[in-house]
């Protein structure tokens, strides 16, 4: 009897690697083998067949395609369309691994069987992403048979809206959006506001470049946010939820709207929730490319039907939102934990984490780290465990792992800051970070390695948050345009004392101008790596050098003397015939001609050519 | 790709967004759900078509058009059949995105001002992050994701769509 279950990831990642054709084949393989396959996520039908399905985002992006066999825990990685009938015959068929398809891990040169075995998942708590890479998120029979709306049920026709606040407030459950607001407070202040009309909103906006934690919680497990959204409403006595999503997400705008119409379609979102004799209804709307509508108040305008640009708090929205009614707006991941809370109760919630952060956070890892993909801690783990174990550690310009290219860990995207090497051993929670100039923000951790210019990331982050800025606060508006060119100024070699000082002050300025967050904390990038890369600054300043040679307006390009053997392929290559020498002596780079291509660097084949990159 | 928009006369044109408009019961605060589906149709959202929707919904016209240009989605002007983002998020940026961003404007002969080639085959723009940081840099062709990419690689994509195109 063969009762195997073959789970593709259907993420971004992997579809971006061909999951699709992987699947597809596996369809015309099985069909091949004889084997009666079950390509839908029909449960009952799985005894005595082989049953292949497909789930969210498994967060080992950069392996894909991720193809895992059950019962039997393996994972295969990197699968290939012509691997398929390989599975097929020795994995499904007689039960054998695929030794090759395994993941090495790069530190052991050790073959993994399984999750179970990949450091990378085996140091990771998986609480809101258990169920994403498990259930297929397009089948809302696989969230319900996984005790899926059970909390919701619970929620409608055993408990009053207090009851519900009063779990989330004990669990100490804190908004994962950015801002680290205890959620239950949010609710109870809503709750306890005598109107007629309320309205809850799924923030699911997530703007912040180098994140993707709540694309794949909606990609993975979309019922889990509906649901989520539901128990919210149920607390604050609400009847209208929004869950407003990313247009640059359509593969979550599409799973999402999937999982609200499957959802009415059962009964569980309308006029009768679960029989309790109350309604909910529930809209998805797509945001149509403004980073500033992650903003509560400027995502309320823009589902107005406005432009997205933030008001003054007081009155929060929880008091005065939606339509000037009270409306509790709640991060994709926030209400992703809601469910289990309810189920779990808040004391075991509180087991996770720390004290003051209880729980799990999810982090998109990315940047030059050996592993990069969708991780889930809990609170107060290090940034040593993340990078160096979870991660497998930091990569060189050659790729190559090295106990010495850390830089740098971007945290908190355009509104965080940097943490360095004398940061691996802080725990990162909320506060924490807040007390090193950071934010958790909504979790993008990008490793920097050595090679990276930090006045670049400065100047990378800021020129995004100006074109960001809505244009509403003056010191927002043309404060970010300034930081700007001043760090032009640096990047570009016309900088001088005074530049720095001027970005220090300009800087705090912006941040006590501003309305919204994204001004108050559009100055972070810079004023942290000016904290913690002062020297890299001031080299630019004064010594007129970018270690890095990334600053083009920096670079000083050489050719290396000892090892130019005068074969002119550089002479060739240069457009602006700024190399010159005798046959087989060595060449010379005439600095006025030179426009920094760096086609002498590509060209040459002994890597004679120093100072500026190919 | 509707590229044929000459074709469509006027008076058709305004019955398509009628029935937009109707699909949202011709509400002011549907406005934005409006012109996403507007800019469905025509793959940008032409002058005229501004002023009408602001005129149905019995809104000045300045609103319409402030939505239209606050938000990085909607575009005042056609787009070619192959969208190309690049996405130039941290983790693609940080892994050298922007030479490949040059490498592309070479090829296709565009700069920062002009960013649809004019035989409106391909738009090129840069996206701050299409969260597929995992497989940086990232580039999407129209709905196609392709990731790890390099200067040399995202050029002979391109390569590929036009002799493609040629032949058709």
């Amino acid at each position: 009897m063969n009762s195997r279950r073959v789970i593709l990831c259907a993420g971004t990642g992997c579809v971006a690697n061909g999951a699709w054709k992987v699947f597809a084949e596996f369809q015309t393989r099985l069909a091949e083998s004889g084997t009666s396959a079950t390509l839908t996520a029909d449960h009952t039908a799985c005894d005595g067949h082989v049953h292949v399905s497909k789930s969210g985002c498994q967060g080992f992006c950069q392996m894909g395609p991720l193809v895992t066999v059950e019962p039997d825990g393996i994972l295969y990685t990197k699968v290939q369309p012509a691997d398929v009938a390989e599975i097929v015959q020795r994995t499904i068929l007689n039960g054998e691994v695929v030794e090759r398809l395994l993941y090495v891990d790069p530190a052991t040169r050790r073959r993994c069987r399984g999750t179970a075995a990949i450091p990378f998942y085996q140091r990771q708590t998986r609480f809101v992403l258990k169920s994403c890479g498990v259930i297929d998120p397009e089948d809302i029979n696989e969230y319900l048979e996984n005790g899926g709306y059970a909390a919701a049920s619970k929620a409608y026709r055993e408990m009053t809206g207090e009851d519900v606040c009063k779990v989330i407030l004990d669990s100490g459950l804190r908004g994962r959006g950015g801002g680290g607001f205890p959620t239950g407070r949010k609710w109870d202040l809503a709750r306890q506001l005598p109107a007629q009309k309320k309205y809850v909103i799924c923030n699911g906006d997530e703007g912040d470049p180098g994140a993707f934690m709540d694309r794949s919680v909606m990609e993975g497990n979309p019922h889990s946010v509906v649901e989520g959204l539901m128990i919210a409403a149920r607390a604050i006595g609400a009847d209208k939820g929004y869950i407003y999503v990313r247009a640059e997400y359509p593969l979550a705008v599409q799973r999402m709207r999937k999982a609200v119409e499957d959802a009415e379609r059962m009964g569980i979102l309308g006029e009768n929730v679960f029989a309790s004799g109350h309604r909910m209804q529930c809209e998805v709307m797509e945001g149509a490319g403004a980073f500033v509508c992650g903003e509560e108040t400027a995502m309320i305008a823009s589902i107005e039907g406005f432009r997205g640009m933030p008001s003054p708090k007081p009155p929060f929205p929880a008091q005065k939102g939606l339509k000037r009614r009270p409306t509790v707006i709640n991060n994709v991941e926030t209400l992703a934990q809601v469910p289990r809370i309810l189920n779990e109760g808040p004391e075991v919630y509180r087991q996770l984490g720390t004290a003051q952060s209880p729980g799990t956070k999810t982090f998109a890892l990315t940047g030059h780290v050996a592993n990069t993909g969708l991780i889930e801690v809990p609170f107060g783990t290090t940034l040593r465990e993340i990078v160096m174990n979870i991660g497998g550690g930091v990569t060189d310009s050659k790729g190559k792992i090295s106990k010495t290219a850390l830089k740098a860990v971007q945290i908190g995207g355009p509104s965080g800051g940097c943490l360095t090497s004398e940061h691996l051993d802080l725990p990162l929670d909320f506060d924490s970070l807040r007390t090193v100039g950071a934010m958790v923000g909504s979790g993008g951790l990008v490793v920097l390695n050595q090679n990276t210019c930090m006045v670049g990331v400065a100047r990378f982050f800021m020129d995004f948050t100006q074109k960001e800025s809505c244009g509403k606060c003056v010191l927002c508006r043309e404060g970010t345009r300034q930081l700007l060119a001043l760090l032009d100024e640096i990047i570009e070699g016309r900088g001088t004392a005074g530049t720095l000082d001027l970005l220090e002050k300009l800087g705090a300025a912006v941040q006590k101008g501003s309305l919204c967050g994204l001004g108050k904390t559009a100055p972070n990038p810079v004023l942290s790596t000016l904290k913690y890369f002062r020297k890299e600054y001031e080299e630019h300043v004064f010594d007129k050098v970018c270690r890095t040679g990334h600053c083009k307006a920096l670079i000083k390009s050489s050719i290396n003397a000892a090892k130019c053997k005068g074969c002119g392929l550089c002479v060739k290559a240069c457009p602006s015939g700024a190399i010159s020498g005798e046959k087989k002596k060595p060449h010379k780079i005439d600095q006025q001609l030179c426009i920094k291509c760096g086609a002498c660097a590509k060209a040459c084949n002994l890597g004679a050519v120093e100072g500026i990159h190919a | 790709m509707e590229g044929n928009q000459a074709a469509v006369s006027p008076v058709k044109r305004f019955e398509r967004i009628c029935a937009i408009l109707d699909s949202y019961s011709r509400h002011p605060s549907r406005l934005i759900p409006i012109l996403q589906a507007v800019q469905e149709e025509y793959h940008y959202l032409p002058e005229e078509v501004l002023t009408f929707v602001a005129t149905s919904l019995g809104v000045p016209p300045a609103r319409v058009f402030g939505v239209a240009t606050f938000y990085a989605h909607f575009a005042l002007e056609p787009k070619g059949k192959y969208v190309i983002r690049l996405c130039d998020g941290t983790a693609c940026h940080v892994k050298l995105s922007i030479p490949i961003l040059n490498a592309l404007r070479a090829k296709l002969g565009l700069d920062e001002k002009h960013k649809t080639t004019p035989d409106l085959m391909f738009t090129l723009e840069t996206v701050a992050c299409v969260g597929a940081c995992g497989l940086a840099p990232v580039m999407v062709i129209n709905d196609d994701v392709y990731g790890l990419m390099t200067p040399e690689r995202a050029v002979r994509l391109v390569e590929e769509i036009q002799a493609r195109e040629s032949i058709a």
